[in-house]
């Protein structure tokens, strides 16, 4: 089984490369564009059976830094 | 005294700081190879010093903080061994979680390399006792993730409890309060952007690197 890992900053933590991707977009002239956050993903090859608990500590321990990160797990059972 | 420097893939600041070390203590530290379960018998000082280790993979510092290495770093810490985190090393204690706060992405981007002017704001720690408080010094800076951040109650307890040690004079990579380096509570655990160990003697353009480690091994060796 495969699940995904979306690692996002905080709310209110800032963000400058958002921020710059941001200032890209308005100078390719996409208008419109409130706000950028940027943030990762991570794709991760389980063993069958490996259940939520597992991947959080994952997360915890490793993946994200919970300090100024927040993460969220999508599990993608048919793959 | 028996000082120690780990190592890990990555590290370009290691020698830096072996020498200085050297400089000032007079002895050779132990270069300690990540992998290393223990560190040498009766280490009482360790760095983690400046570099990319592991190319600064997931997050600076994240991937060194969970080597082997670490466990006995973290043992020795909370002990009360005197520890110093430099630039990435400093990134390094706070993804094992031995300093608050984060090093975020500098501000503006860009990676900042050039002397900056730091003000000692706690002359009682272990690290600084060989400085005025208030006093201005330059270190060298040379970093693209020293942008320090912390929730606010973590921002007014390191305040409160003086373990701001060094505060930027100038704009540099807009950390929170300026902060450029940190205590732990018990105090025996300094982590710091700057480089102290780039400015030990008159060729490096500046000594005023060399009082932290005069003051520290002081200390240690009585």
């Amino acid at each position: 089984m495969k699940a995904r890992v979306f690692i996002t900053l905080k709310p209110g933590v800032l963000d400058p490369q958002g921020k710059a991707i941001h200032h890209a977009l308005d100078g390719l002239g996409f208008k419109g564009v409130n706000d950028v956050r940027a943030g990762k993903m991570i794709e991760l090859d389980l063993a069958d059976g490996t259940n939520d608990a597992e991947i959080e500590d994952m997360c915890r321990k490793l993946l994200a830094n919970t300090v100024i990160e927040n993460f969220r797990i999508e599990r993608l059972e048919n793959a | 005294m028996k000082s120690a420097v780990i190592v890990f893939p990555g590290s370009n600041c290691d020698r830096d700081l072996a020498v200085a070390i050297e400089q000032v203590a007079g002895r050779k530290p132990a270069m300690v190879w990540h992998k290393e379960a223990d560190l040498p018998e009766g280490t009482d000082f360790i760095g983690v010093p400046g570099g990319f280790s592991y190319g600064d993979y997931l997050r600076s510092g994240a991937m060194a903080a969970r080597s082997p290495i670490m466990r006995a770093v973290k043992d020795a810490a909370g002990r009360g061994v005197p520890l110093i985190g430099i630039c990435n090393g400093f990134q390094v204690l706070t993804e094992a979680g031995l300093l608050p706060g984060a090093l975020m992405r500098n501000a503006k981007l860009s990676f900042v390399c050039r002397p900056v002017k730091l003000r000692v704001e706690n002359s009682q720690s272990l690290f600084t006792s060989h400085y005025d408080s208030g006093e201005a010094i330059t270190f060298p800076v040379a970093h693209h993730d020293g942008n320090y951040q912390a929730d606010p109650e973590a921002l007014a307890r390191l305040e409160g409890e003086g373990r701001v040690a060094f505060r930027y004079l100038e704009q540099v990579n807009g950390s929170a309060r300026d902060i450029a380096g940190i205590l732990n509570d018990a105090g025996n655990v300094l982590g710091l952007m700057p480089h102290p160990e780039r400015v030990i003697e008159p060729a490096h353009g500046g000594t005023d690197g060399r009082r932290l480690f005069e003051g520290l091994f002081e200390t240690v060796a009585a």
